[in-house]
């Protein structure tokens, strides 16, 4: 592998810039001539527009303009839209209500913008906004699934009778039904899966700049997926065609799914700068953060599994409540159908499977993709069913596990994934070891004798990443390939430019993706460089969400990069007067097999420019491109097993121990795919025991700080303890299968089996607070 | 608007502000000294944690007037010229940060807990002392190895001064 190849935990190229604070986020950038915007939003959850008076605003100190909802509808720019269509049972497509980027007449969260004020400085930005005047006349809100269910609810759209945007069905259901009428044993839960809120650390921003004569736009955005951005914005939204709209997403300081879509404040922020004439620059605050960035999850469920007399599953009936708040968010259908039943059947063998997913419209912040993205829901689903059938049939939960473990691949599961390997075993013995799985019989004892309460809790989670086979997606409604393109750029002097689709924005590309390039080339990391971000440099690409971008991204530069070898092979053979199938490429050099004879790669590519002795017919240059469509997704999996602590008298638990046991196929850099793992499980973590988004009855958002929101600090989380099983993806030449996701998807469930393991009762909601745990011991 | 003359990273620097303007603006905005950040609105993630004499302060919760008279030091500061400072790079060593972005207040919290406890630190302590310090992706868990390894580079470079 080399120092610095394939499976070196080489440390990161790109933190030198982050730990001297000469990281370039978008809120550091000054353009010339450069405007503030802040926008008035909504303070009901459900309201008409009555007016808006913008005239004491307008003579405000600094004021440049006060822009409103009409005013965008009037210029003819699109509403947002959600880019993945699904029909319901009945044959029927899916609902959607219009999202204009500033309410022009209806408010349906709190927090949607309805104007906006553009200023010389964000603080004279932030007074004006106070002056302009918005009246209100409020409408009864649905401020959650129960209150949008009920007969006579308030209806948020016309387009949604019932504020029911779908009712989708995966499976068979006569055969499920089968199953269950003969089953020796039913386990049954209603499960709610709280709704969460990203929270990157760095807030939404963005920057927009008009060229007049050139009728070109410049955005610089907070964004996962520059490439995706700029065409929603030109195809969609109407704000300017591809070639006049370059948007760049340079450092971006965490995503979690939460900076893929395209938000109303980019497309205002654009709009306005050609209305004002000037750059207009939007930073988001940590409560407008809260207000406006899309939560995560938000399920309510009720699901059975059937067994037989030999404790095998025979079925699984899932029905499921998702809520998608008062819009469609870009990608919020899939999340909680094709991302979320998809995988029910977990690491398991289940012939049957039933599943049926109701998607609701709520007067709430829209709801999208949040790191796992619907399969940290299914996980959660499947585990707490596997853990409470465990307790009831009185059988060890691990070993229920192991004997409805899927042990033979490829395998197709009765909702549509085909599992293309995976060693399920290998991980749950991997974590019962880490975790002395044996001894927690006696260590439950001891605590006992202490006056504790010791619990352990087991998650054998599988996800499918590596997103995602284009036909396959574009067959499920998708609007969108999700391919991956790369281009690989050999300089005269022979250094290496990776032009990538993929967006880094924690992951570590900048160090990963040059790894790959060491490993086939012998050449120093140093040497190369990795651009993305900016739609004027990487042509085209779907940017990075989904754990795609070793399995999809790097796929894809390897593509490229065999390409740009067998050219450079082809060069250094007519060079060096040899058999282009002599050539062997080691330490930066080509090498004709056998003999000392060698070209080093700098002479290669400078005579790849300078072009004096090409092979006849042979084009100048060394850069080759590729677009990488993957034949499956990939199927990252493994055990999770915690053991925790309570005590009865205040209800708060403490961690004794977490083990993770991941099989991720081929590590690229182990070092960075256990931050990944670690971050993943304090998300997951954060659900299960800390974070939940509470609004009240009327709609408004209670929790809509950090003094409000927990987040998991350091002192909340214990150190992990990581290993990894290894099966190689067939499905990529790389073998990888993403590692961005596990943590989120697998952990939450093992906290909750574990805290309900130690109290005895399985009457507990995430999150899991001391106030919860103390109410299910003590009723 | 008030002028303000203060000591920024060992250079004495002087900018006229609006009585509101909080430190992190004076030093983001007037000075351009972008590596402060701001990561929320209540004074809790530690994004915006500067050095003021000496003491770890959240530069959000300070107005620039305040500031006056002090010596500030930041995150571009703490390095010498291009020697990193130990705990910077004791973070890059230990993977203790991955968007960056609440890294240079974790840094600079770090520097003062390692200070205020002589460099006589565990993990239990460590965690509880970067309570008020958010990060979303890295789980602390390289955070807090990164401190404690910090905490021994930093007695070895105290030693040999």
């Amino acid at each position: 592998m080399g120092v610095e190849g394939i499976g070196a935990s080489v440390v990161r190229k790109e933190d030198r810039r982050f730990i001297t604070g000469k990281g370039r986020y978008v809120d550091d950038i000054k353009l010339v001539g450069m405007t503030h915007a802040h926008f008035i939003r909504s303070p009901h959850a459900h309201a008409k527009i009555k007016s808006i008076d913008t005239s004491e605003a307008m003579k405000m100190p600094g004021v440049v303009g006060v822009l409103t909802g009409q005013q965008i509808v009037d210029d003819k720019i699109g509403n947002l839209i959600c880019g993945w269509a699904i029909t319901s049972k009945d044959g029927t497509g899916m609902k959607m209500g219009a999202w204009p980027a500033m309410a022009p007449e209806t408010v349906r969260f709190v927090g949607q913008a309805v104007a906006v004020v553009i200023a010389e400085t964000k603080n004279q930005a932030r007074d004006a906004a106070e002056a302009v005047v918005v009246n209100y006349e409020e409408l009864p809100a649905v401020p959650d699934i129960r209150a949008a269910i009920k007969p006579g609810a308030p209806q948020l759209h016309p387009e949604a009778p019932g504020n029911v945007i779908y009712d989708w069905v995966i499976g068979d259901e006569g055969a499920t039904d089968a199953a269950f009428k003969s089953a020796a044993n039913v386990v049954s839960l209603d499960i709610t899966n709280n709704r969460l809120v990203p929270n990157a650390m760095e807030p939404r921003a963005a920057i927009a700049e008009y060229n007049e004569p050139e009728e070109h736009f410049t955005l610089y955005t907070t964004s996962q997926n520059p490439h995706v951005a700029r065409l929603v914005l030109s195809a969609f939204y109407n704000i300017a065609q591809e070639h006049k709209l370059r948007v760049v997403a340079p450092d971006v300081g965490g995503g979690f799914g939460s900076k893929i879509f395209i938000y109303p404040e980019e497309m205002v922020a654009l709009w306005a700068s050609k209305k004002v004439g000037r750059p207009v620059k939007w930073t988001g605050d940590r409560t407008e953060a809260f207000l406006t960035d899309a939560h995560g999850r938000d399920h309510l469920t009720k699901a059975e599994m059937a067994f037989d007399k030999d404790n095998k599953v025979t079925g699984l009936r899932v029905k499921t409540y998702a809520n998608l708040g008062g819009y469609m968010s870009l990608f919020s259908s899939s999340v909680p159908t094709y991302l979320y039943a998809t995988l029910l059947s977990g690491q398991y063998n289940i012939p049957n499977i039933f599943a049926e997913v109701i998607s609701v419209y709520t007067n709430t912040v829209p709801v999208d993709a949040y790191r796992g993205a619907g399969r940290p829901e299914a996980s959660f689903v499947v585990e707490r069913l596997m853990e409470t059938a465990a307790r009831q049939l009185k059988v060890d939960p691990a070993e229920l596990r192991r004997k409805n473990f899927i042990t033979q691949f490829p395998h197709q599961t009765p909702v549509i994934m085909a599992y293309d390997i995976g060693d399920f075993g290998a991980s749950l013995d991997a974590a019962m070891k880490a975790i002395d799985y044996a001894g927690f019989a006696a260590r439950k004892a001891k605590a006992k004798s202490e006056g504790k309460l010791r619990g352990i809790g087991v998650s054998c989670y599988i996800e499918a990443c590596g997103i995602a086979p284009s036909k396959a997606v574009g067959s499920l409604g998708a609007g969108v390939g999700l391919w991956e393109s790369a281009e690989v750029r050999v300089n005269p002097v022979g250094t290496i430019e990776i032009l990538t689709g993929s967006h880094s924005h924690g992951q570590g590309h900048e160090t990963t993706f040059c790894q790959l390039i060491a490993d086939r080339l012998g050449v120093p990391i140093s040497q190369v460089s990795i651009v993305h971000g900016d739609t004027d440099k990487v042509q085209f690409g779907m940017g990075t969400y989904g754990s795609r971008s070793a399995a999809v991204g790097l796929t894809a530069i390897l593509k490229a990069m065999e390409k740009v070898e067998a050219k450079a092979k082809k060069i250094a053979a007519h060079q060096l007067e040899a058999s282009e199938n002599d050539i062997v490429i080691e330490n930066g050099e080509f090498k004709v097999a056998g003999t000392d004879k060698s070209l080093a790669l700098p002479m290669v590519a400078l005579a790849a420019y300078t072009a004096h002795n090409l092979p006849d017919g042979m084009e100048p240059g060394l850069k080759e491109g590729a677009f990488y469509d993957p034949t499956n997704f990939t199927f990252p999996a493994g055990a999770y097993i915690c053991e925790m602590e309570v005590d009865a008298a205040t209800g708060k638990s403490s961690f004794v121990n977490f083990v993770a046991a991941d099989d991720f196929g081929r590590l690229i850099n182990p070092m960075i795919v256990e931050g990944q793992v670690h971050g993943g499980l304090a998300q997951g973590i954060g659900q299960a025991l800390l974070e939940g988004v509470v609004y009240d009855a009327s709609g408004q958002l209670l929790t809509a700080s950090f003094m409000d929101y927990t987040m998991p600090r350091a002192d909340d989380l214990p150190s992990f303890k990581l290993s990894h099983t290894t099966t190689l993806c067939p499905g990529n030449p790389l073998g990888v299968k993403g590692c961005g996701e596990a943590g989120a998807i697998g952990a939450s469930a093992a906290v909750i089996n574990a805290i309900t393991d130690a109290i005895g009762n399985n009457k507990l909601e995430m999150p899991a607070t001391p106030d919860r745990v103390w109410h299910a011991i003590h009723g | 608007m008030s002028t303000v003359k203060l000591t920024v990273n060992g250079k004495a620097v002087s900018a006229d502000v609006e009585d509101r303007t909080l430190l992190v603006h004076l030093l983001r905005d007037h000075l351009n000294l972008t590596g402060t950040h701001v990561g929320c609105d209540t004074s809790q993630c530690g994004a915006c944690v500067v050095h003021i004499d000496g003491r770890a302060v959240k530069s959000c919760t300070v107005l620039a007037g305040q500031a006056a008279g002090s010596s500030v030091t930041t995150i571009e500061g703490i390095a010498k010229g291009d020697e990193l400072h130990p705990m910077q790079a004791a973070f890059r060593d230990n993977h203790g940060l991955q968007c960056g972005y609440c890294t240079p207040g974790m840094i600079m919290s770090a520097i003062d807990i390692v200070h205020r406890h002589s460099g006589q630190l565990d993990e239990e302590t460590v965690r509880q002392e970067l309570e008020g310090n958010i990060c979303r992706c890295t789980g602390y868990h390289n955070i807090v190895k990164a401190v404690l390894d910090a905490a021994g580079r930093m007695k070895v470079a105290q030693a040999a001064e």
